[in-house]
């Protein structure tokens, strides 16, 4: 009885366990399917379709080639491999431009015909419009817009995932993005933090680290939240003031905030890392005639070395999670 | 009650390893009932090893086998139908640091009665009292029994291990090198203890002191290298050893 | 240099105290949350911390029993802690995404406090998990091998000498994974947080408002945020309160454990 009700709760544990291992799974798993998902489906919005003339040569369009398209920067068929024809916008927004509200029926039921006879005489058009609209017998042709490949979603410039008509999904701007901003957060952060931990560690009195890390500890909790709320209000003025900037909303203000929220974490690892060095360590340095900062940057510095790195890499890594959801949903607040 | 198996405890050609560490070769030996055994030998020759075969401690380690038989009282404590936990009960340890729960003194000895099921107050009461007179240890603490076993010094707090061990009334008790964190004073009480409780327990002692072991123990065996090199009566082993190795180590040549 | 994060906190309590008063913490919002306080708010994060909490701290306190007293060294145990440890290094934002996925979309809980909770309790699993693991470690195994020696089993080895030794540091684990779950913001954006309800919720599927968001939105999107700066500073020095006061009581807790035990 006794050993079955062991048995029982043992494997409530290993539940427990394995709850925790298939959630990562799961997360992993989710990742994988969403991401591969943006590669299979069009770029292109919704039910939206794209058809050029029937004598139109260009058969596939990149997701980039619609967007400089309708940017106007790309205005005539040969520099996308087709005819010398210049490039005539369509969308539905133009549908009052080029079709009286009388001609389309009070349920827009000619609209189809319309489009069809429409793009039938237009030999340089490019239209967008729902498939709910392609006609019964349509003269024009449908072109295909590519699907996102990996290699321009690595290397795509420009992230407008609203883009209209074909969203633009670039992720090089965002990598190198939150790589700038963490670097300079952690030049700003990593000095300081380390000042400040060798500080706690070897110079304080006991009194002033009593004091002094109970507050660090609190800072490290603190939501980020608050901390970006505190970059909003303070920080982004200041950077517009200083620097003369319309608007102070820049890599900068995001890299200041992130070392300040980074820096208590940086602290207190670092200081624990500092504080292991044995004390036998330190006073065979001192019994040598080495003076206090010289045993500090040849003794204690090199035996803590590792968990230093582990300060700098976990309070920046918490930062770089922020930076990503600062980018998406600008909670980061910078 | 009669006699029926020669011996208390027994081991018939055991052999252990640590992995591929062979930690103790082919080692048989045997101790009569109600005397004092002492395993002496250098660091890391597998008395202690030997000593933990008893209980079953040596199970709590990775990658350990074991061969061979214990026995005690004639039976096998190796074999499937043993269970650890009633094994346990008839065979208590004391360890070589003093190492009480943080809870009171009282709670310390009522523990393993605790875990055995026993609930009954007064039962619980009596036994930690004989059981804390039996370790010399009621006149001090029978006082203060709700106090925090951590506040007892070191030699108290090993008394109070030992009375734990009593008290869920085991017919053997291991000690691993029992005295050696204690001051001397300490020191030889447990050595008075181990001698009074004699007369109602089997005890196998491990130790590094050789003069402890001269004045505790009925019978010594000598560890090298995880062999059993002698084992004899006390006073033969330690006037006139019959191998030189023996001969070495109790007068100080090594280890 | 601490002067600056010294003089963050100082700012906030500066701007904050003022704002702070019974009705504040009482009241809903209004006017465009402009004006009144930010009660539903408060109601809605202790509800979040409550959720998150039942569901982290039994499944994460079992795991790291689990992979501290019953698997042996090998590739199962390193298995189940890298995969602590990488459930511990995931952006918040991609909690919120998955809770979002599977809790609100495939399990149909919609937004919601189950599974907000949920979501946020995944959050802090990793959290709970290794400062239990860290508070096992530190128990020492003489007072094991003392227990199984006196003819316990593991089970109640467990149960009366390792988790009550164990006990202050894995209580200050639980608290600050608290302090956590009272601050995020992107876990909780997909799957519970509502922009504006001024009512309270009445069961587990109901939307709530909750502070970080609620600071989130006043200070970056609200209908007018110049004027709701004064909420916001409110509501900022709120939070640091609550992590505060989370901070406090956990040192009296060890304090006060670590006196019963008499263990320092």
């Amino acid at each position: 009885m006794k050993k079955l009700i062991g048995n029982l709760i043992q494997g409530l544990f290993l539940i427990s366990s394995t709850v925790t291992t298939l959630t990562v799974l799961l997360i992993v798993f989710f990742l994988f399917s969403e991401g591969l998902s943006m590669f299979k489906e069009s770029p292109l919005e919704g039910e939206n379709i794209l058809a050029v003339h029937s004598n139109n040569k260009v058969k596939t369009v990149s997701a980039e080639q619609i967007k400089n398209i309708f940017d106007r920067k790309i205005t005539h068929w040969s520099e996308i491999g087709g005819s010398a024809d210049s490039i005539i916008l369509f969308t539905s927004q133009d549908f009052d431009t080029y079709f009286n509200a009388d001609d389309l029926g009070p349920k827009f039921e000619h609209l189809p015909r319309k489009i069809d006879s429409l793009i039938n005489s237009t030999p340089g058009i490019i239209a967008v419009f729902s498939s709910r609209y392609i006609p019964p017998h349509f003269r024009g042709k449908l072109i295909e817009v590519s699907n996102v490949s990996l290699n321009s979603f690595m290397s795509g410039r420009e992230w407008f995932p609203t883009a209209h008509p074909a969203v633009q999904l670039g992720v090089l701007p965002l990598i190198l993005g939150t790589l700038w901003v963490s670097l300079i957060a952690i030049l700003i952060a990593l000095p300081i933090g380390l000042a400040t931990s060798i500080y706690m560690a070897e110079v304080a009195s006991v009194r002033m680290r009593n004091l002094l890390k109970p507050v660090i500890e609190l800072l490290a909790g603190i939501p980020s939240v608050v901390y970006g709320f505190f970059g909003l209000i303070i920080i982004v003025p200041m950077i517009q003031d200083i620097f003369n900037l319309p608007v102070g909303e820049t890599a900068l203000a995001g890299s200041i905030v992130l070392a300040i929220m980074a820096l208590p974490t940086i602290i207190t690892v670092s200081e624990d890392a500092l504080r292991n060095t044995p004390r036998a360590m330190k006073e065979a340095s001192l019994a040598l005639g080495a003076n206090r900062w010289q045993t500090i940057r040849r003794v204690v510095i090199p035996y803590s070395i590792s968990g230093i790195a582990a300060a700098a890499i976990l309070g920046i890594g918490r930062a770089i999670g922020e930076t990503c959801f600062g980018h998406s949903v600008r909670l980061a607040l910078s | 009650m009669t006699e029926i198996y020669p011996h208390k405890i027994e081991s018939k050609d055991v052999n252990l390893y640590y992995g591929n560490f062979h930690a103790l070769k082919g080692i048989s030996m045997s101790v009569e009932k109600n005397t004092v055994c002492a395993l002496i030998g250098p660091s890391g020759c597998g008395k202690s090893t030997f000593l933990r075969l008893f209980n079953r401690m040596n199970d709590l380690i990775d990658g350990i086998k074991i061969e061979g038989d214990c026995l005690i009282d004639g039976k096998n404590i190796y074999s499937k139908e043993v269970k650890i936990d009633e094994l346990r009960k008839r065979v208590g340890m004391v360890f070589q640091k003093p190492n009480p729960f943080p809870k009171s003194i009282f709670e310390n000895v009522a523990y393993g009665l605790r875990v055995n099921g026993i609930s009954h107050k007064t039962l619980i009461e009596e036994r930690v009292e004989r059981s804390l007179k039996q370790a010399a240890l009621w006149d001090e603490v029978k006082d203060k029994l709700k106090k925090s076993a951590m506040q007892l010094s070191g030699g108290q707090q090993q008394r109070l291990c030992i009375a734990r061990a009593l008290a869920i009334e085991p017919s053997v008790v291991l000690m691993d090198e029992p005295a050696s964190a204690l001051d001397p004073i300490s020191t030889s009480k447990i050595e008075e203890l181990i001698y009074e409780l004699k007369s109602q327990y089997t005890i196998i002692i491990v130790t590094h002191n050789m003069q402890q072991a001269g004045r505790v123990s009925d019978s010594t065996a000598f560890f090298y290298m995880g062999e059993l090199i002698e084992y004899d009566l006390t006073k033969k082993l330690f006037t006139n050893p019959s191998d030189t190795r023996t001969q070495d180590y109790i007068t100080g040549r090594f280890g | 240099m601490i002067g600056i994060l010294f003089s963050i906190l100082g700012f906030i309590i500066y701007k904050g105290i003022g704002v702070i008063s019974w009705e504040f913490i009482t009241e809903m919002p209004k006017d465009g949350m402009t004006k009144g306080g930010i009660y539903p708010a408060i109601i809605g994060t202790l509800c979040l911390i409550g959720g998150s909490i039942i569901f982290a701290f039994p499944i994460g306190v079992m795991s790291a029993i689990y992979i501290n007293e019953y698997t042996k060294h090998g590739y199962f145990r390193s298995f189940i802690q890298l995969m602590t440890s990488n459930l511990a290094g995931i952006p918040s934002i991609v909690f919120g995404l998955f809770g979002m996925s599977l809790f609100v979309n495939q399990l149909g809980f919609g937004d919601s406090i189950l599974a907000g909770s949920l979501t946020l309790g995944l959050l802090v699993l990793p959290i709970v998990i290794r400062t239990t693991e860290e508070a096992l470690k530190a128990v020492d195994d003489n007072f094991r091998q003392a227990s199984l020696a006196l003819g316990a089993t593991k089970l109640q080895t467990i149960q009366r000498v390792t988790l009550p030794i164990a006990l202050p540091n894995i209580l200050t684990g639980l608290i600050l994974s608290i302090g956590r779950v009272s601050g995020e913001t992107a876990p909780i954006l997909f799957t519970v947080a509502a922009y504006f309800l001024p009512k309270l919720p009445t069961s587990i599927f109901d939307q709530v408002m909750a502070l970080p968001y609620h600071l989130y939105v006043i200070s970056t999107s609200g209908t007018n945020i110049n004027d709701s700066r004064a909420m916001a500073y409110g509501t900022a020095l709120v939070l640091i309160l609550i992590v505060l006061i989370l901070n406090l009581t956990a040192s009296a807790v060890r304090r006060y454990l670590s006196k019963k035990n008499n263990i320092n």
